[in-house]
């Protein structure tokens, strides 16, 4: 993780300033650093690695929703750490695990491996979207699912496009809190 | 869910941050919460009625500069500590510093009096409203400042943040109660300023993990 302080920094920076290929290379990297640190954590207490995939989506949306809060003059890799540290310690709580088992501190855990495929979450995508108001499920599934355009979603849904992406946006808002509620699974 | 998915929405959901949302939250509640101790304050207990005799603007104008000071210093400490991993290190203990700054003069006061009247100095006169003013009116600007931090900041050290927090509130809601306080002597502002706020700060930090959890 250290080796590629650097890099992620940029594009954080990038993304920070619109530019969206870069958000996507970065939560895809992100992904695969946080997908080690939590499987390694979770397999010392014997959990299973769909939970560790759940808090992988946890700690995204968290960045996502919190990305406001990087302070471009500080180092990157320590907010995302203490995000990734934050809902690991948030989860075993929750869950009523002790945290004594899980060594928190071990930052050589933060690496990448390349082990992406067939990563797939608890979190049931249809029962969070089924918990949206219909203008947003709507929204969502035809946007980023059925992958249509915004003018095209637009004309389907009779609405405007710019209403369109906003309730694409609430829509995640609200995807967000109901995961970290521990809906949805 | 698969996370190339989620990555694929949260990707093209993206746009430009606002990079100064989490300092000028913060900066807005301070100033709602001052403006609502400032108004309870001056309802509920209105100005000390002597502000004309001799030295007593002189006193206002001391525990304004100490309290403002915790609020100013303790407010910038929680822009920062209230982002991941911004807790970290002994930064926090600068917050400190204005604490430090009036037991210094409260001792050189002490010192420069004689001992018979140290009592007087020390207890005062109302030492019990001080004491009841402080940490109710510090409820207002602590609400206000605890809905900021859930609302635009991401703290992951939630008893450093709670703590800031009381202290920020502490701090302003002092502010206020000066304008009422008749009682002037630097080791009176030590104490029972000092030890108010120090307690809404303490209070700041046991509630922390409980209501800063987002």
């Amino acid at each position: 993780m250290i080796a590629s302080e650097g890099d992620l920094r940029g594009l954080m920076r990038a993304a920070l300033d619109g530019d969206k290929a870069a958000y996507r290379t970065l939560l895809d990297r992100l992904s695969q650093h946080l997908r080690a640190y939590y499987r390694g954590k979770l397999a010392r207490i014997g959990r299973s690695q769909t939970e560790a995939e759940d808090l992988v989506q946890d700690a995204l949306l968290a960045i996502h929703t919190r990305q406001h809060t990087y302070d471009t003059d500080e180092p990157f890799t320590p907010w995302v750490q203490a995000i990734a540290r934050y809902k690991l310690i948030d989860h075993l709580r929750r869950n009523r695990l002790s945290m004594a088992d899980v060594p928190i501190e071990d930052a050589g855990d933060f690496e990448a491996r390349d082990d992406h495929t067939g990563s797939e979450s608890a979190h049931d995508l249809d029962r969070l979207l089924a918990g949206l108001p219909e203008k947003m499920r709507r929204a969502i599934r035809f946007v980023k699912l059925d992958g249509l355009s915004v003018a095209e979603a637009a004309q389907r849904c009779g609405m405007s496009e710019s209403a369109i992406k906003v309730s694409v946006h609430r829509g995640i808002k609200a995807m967000a809190t109901a995961i970290s509620q521990g809906k949805g699974r | 869910m698969r996370t190339d998915q989620l990555i694929e929405i949260l990707s093209t959901n993206s746009g430009p941050a606002d990079r100064r949302q989490l300092t000028r939250g913060i900066g807005l509640a301070v100033a709602l919460g001052a403006g609502a101790a400032l108004c309870i304050a001056l309802l509920a207990l209105g100005v000390r009625p002597d502000l004309a005799a001799p030295g007593a603007l002189g006193f206002l104008l001391l525990k304004l500069a100490f309290t403002a000071g915790i609020v100013v210093l303790a407010a910038r400490l929680l822009t920062r500590v209230s982002r991941p991993g911004g807790a970290s290190g002994g930064r926090v203990l600068t917050a400190l510093l204005p604490f430090a700054g009036l037991l210094a003069l409260a001792a050189l006061s002490l010192a420069s009096a004689p001992s018979a009247h140290w009592d007087r100095m020390v207890v005062g006169h109302m030492w019990l409203e001080c004491l009841v003013s402080i940490p109710i009116i510090a409820v207002v600007p602590f609400a206000i400042l605890v809905w900021a931090v859930r609302r635009f900041a991401a703290p992951t050290d939630l008893v450093r943040t709670g703590a800031l927090v009381g202290l920020v509130a502490g701090g302003i809601s002092a502010m206020g109660y000066a304008l009422h306080c008749v009682d002037d002597s630097v080791p009176f502002v030590a104490l029972w300023y000092g030890g108010t706020i120090a307690s809404c700060t303490l209070v700041g930090a046991m509630l922390g993990p409980r209501l800063l959890r987002w």
